[in-house]
């Protein structure tokens, strides 16, 4: 079998369990089965594919076998590998905790079949190597993701999805803008080739013009300053499964594209776009840390804390030196797997302690201490404490930061850091060490809760993992980021026939 | 022609992105259809303005002789269609399902969650 159909899996597995799974709607249990099934199937896949891209380097699956730069073409390069793979572990441990969390209602209508066209849609648009097809991806993922934050429609999902649907087809919008400005200039749409006719374009500023659109419309979808304002609005409403999803893998789409675009085709003039990347990183990084200093509410203070890490994503990209891109896919690695971990914590609290506001809880640690160990190890790793991944991840970008003599980009990010920390000391305090509050809230009947230590806990050893063995995932991040540095061995592997 | 077309598409754009800024539910809608629509007529321009030149390759060619108009930029706009229908009619049936469930289609009383 010709191993570049491996670059496909990620994408058709998802697919065809969706659709198996549409089939099975009246039928719980072989839903949630095909749910955990079809998400391992997917991570065997993803880490095949890692394996093969680290060994063989980047690999290019011609789709229809028409020959690129005509037909669409699948890449998988080790960045969009190492994506591929976070997503399916997301994936997985999303499946798992839905078994005992997601209720009938919501399955019956439908809550596995969109989980797993969401999850096709994430892994599109990391593999694409074609631009038109990543807006079809993003809209793939992005109808899935409608679906499934109204699911339950109570009025605070309604005005959270009003803001959500808006601000990203506003955002659609301006991609698809950007695409025929920049088909109008190149007459391509495949990446590679855009890369290579965007060298030979006269005006360099028409360039930057589709340059700062294409920014526009990934800094909505990842949650940049300035217009991050649909996330804190919408993250907090759908069932805890969901925003777990969200947080880990959606923004961080924006993410991808926004490393995509400003390493492969829009780096004519880094002085000027990379300088603007490194502002709005740095306003990112403070406008949400500070908005989560406000906040009391359990969800609400992770979906604040997700813009503030986008910031630092943002820094390693903004910087554009081997060291800080080697930070920002560091950070990445690091931040999907604690964020979407916070976010199972949050829904374990909520099941445990009856709410998720800070006022309510109390006593969780003398109740529940391996929830609280739970709780702790994602959430210092957020912070950056040695020696969990958070930290190494940190210390690459402000190092980057350093030596590119961005003073300012990291004082914030290390005042930052500092501010993360308070936050979580701030639910710790509230939640896990005051004594519970008096009158004691009503907590649901006891139940079993394997399935949600098992993922917990799981996400929590990578964590761990990742802090202890950061030298090879120190090598795994500098490879990804030397193929992002050289774009022209991703040009070579697409244009030249290379398989 | 293509200066026409220019224009109408900026009308277009500005009149969405002032749609959406007001505060009825249903301008919002307007504003987010002729958005698309704006988008979809931008790509239809860029790729130039042909008339009556299909990209057909005549009897015994191998390619095309002369200009011919891109097939490619109007394969992108039905696409482009297609998805913009599905997402907007998802959006006409979560709009009136806010109205059912909030009773208002003032933007502005839908602060709950900030």
């Amino acid at each position: 079998m010709d191993m570049s159909v491996l670059i496909a899996l990620p994408v058709i597995i998802p697919l065809i369990i969706g659709a198996l799974s549409l089939v099975a709607l009246n039928n719980h249990g072989v839903q949630r089965i095909l749910g955990v099934l079809g998400t391992a199937a997917v991570l065997v896949a993803a880490i095949v594919l890692i394996w093969q891209t680290w060994l063989n380097g980047i690999k290019v699956l011609e789709v229809g076998s028409w020959p690129a730069p005509f037909g669409i073409v699948l890449v998988s390069d080790l960045l969009g590998a190492i994506m591929v793979l976070l997503a399916a572990i997301t994936g997985f441990a999303t499946a798992v905790y839905s078994l005992k969390t997601v209720r009938k209602r919501f399955e019956r209508f439908g809550y596995y079949p969109l989980l797993h066209l969401l999850l096709a849609g994430v892994n599109g648009a990391f593999l694409t190597g074609d631009i038109f097809n990543l807006y079809v991806w993003f809209e793939v993922l992005l109808v899935a993701s409608f679906a499934l934050l109204i699911q339950g429609g109570e009025r605070a999902q309604m005005e959270g999805a009003i803001k959500y649907v808006t601000l990203n087809l506003l955002s659609s919008a301006l991609f698809l803008t950007a695409i025929g400005l920049l088909y109008g200039l190149v007459g391509s749409l495949n990446m590679a080739d855009i890369a290579v006719r965007l060298q030979q374009v006269e005006d360099p500023k028409m360039v930057t013009l589709v340059a700062m659109l294409f920014l526009i419309a990934f800094s909505i979808k990842a949650a940049a300053f300035p217009l991050f304002f649909w996330l804190p609005a919408s993250y907090h409403t759908p069932q805890v499964a969901v925003s777990a999803v969200f947080a880990g893998l959606l923004t961080k789409v924006g993410v991808y594209a926004l490393y995509r675009v400003f390493t492969l085709m829009f780096t004519g003039e880094v002085d000027f776009t990379h300088q603007i990347l490194l502002w709005m990183a740095v306003f990112t990084m403070l406008t949400g840390v500070l908005g989560a200093a406000s906040q009391y509410e359990v969800r609400r203070i992770l979906s604040f804390h997700i813009i503030s890490q986008i910031g630092y994503m943002m820094l390693g990209l903004a910087l554009f030196t081997p060291l800080a891109l080697i930070g920002g896919v560091f950070y990445i690695m690091h931040h999907i797997i604690v964020k979407a971990n916070l976010f199972f914590v949050a829904g374990m609290m909520y099941r445990l302690g009856g709410s998720f506001e800070l006022k309510q809880l109390g006593g969780l640690y003398k109740k529940h201490p391996g929830l609280a160990l739970l709780f702790m190890i994602p959430a210092f790793s957020l912070a950056g404490v040695p020696p969990l991944s958070g930290f190494f991840a940190k210390f690459i970008l402000i190092k980057a930061g350093v030596e590119a003599q961005a003073w300012w980009a990291v004082a914030i990010a290390l005042f930052v850091g500092l501010f993360t920390l308070f936050s979580m000391i701030k639910i710790w305090n509230e939640a896990f060490w005051k004594k519970a509050p008096e009158p004691a809230i009503e907590v649901p009947a006891p139940y079993r809760n394997t399935a949600l230590y098992w993922t917990t806990g799981l996400l929590a050893a990578m964590t761990v993992a990742i802090g202890i063995f950061a030298q090879p995932i120190y090598v795994l991040a500098e490879t990804a980021a030397q193929q992002l540095l050289e774009p022209q061995r991703y040009i070579e592997a697409v244009l030249g026939g290379a398989k | 022609m293509t200066t026409l077309m220019a224009i109408l598409i900026g009308c277009l754009y500005a009149a969405a992105i002032y749609m959406m800024l007001r505060r009825s539910m249903v301008k919002l809608l307007i504003g987010l259809i002729l958005l698309s629509n704006a988008a979809n007529l931008l790509i239809f321009t860029v790729a130039g303005l042909e008339r009556g030149v299909p990209p057909l390759i005549a009897k015994g060619a191998e390619t095309v002789v002369g200009g011919s108009a891109d097939p490619l930029a109007q394969a992108l706009i039905l696409t482009a269609i297609v998805i913009g229908f599905g997402v907007l009619a998802f959006a006409v049936v979560l709009l009136h399902r806010a109205y059912e469930v909030i009773r208002t289609d003032d933007m502005n009383e839908m602060k709950g969650t900030d």
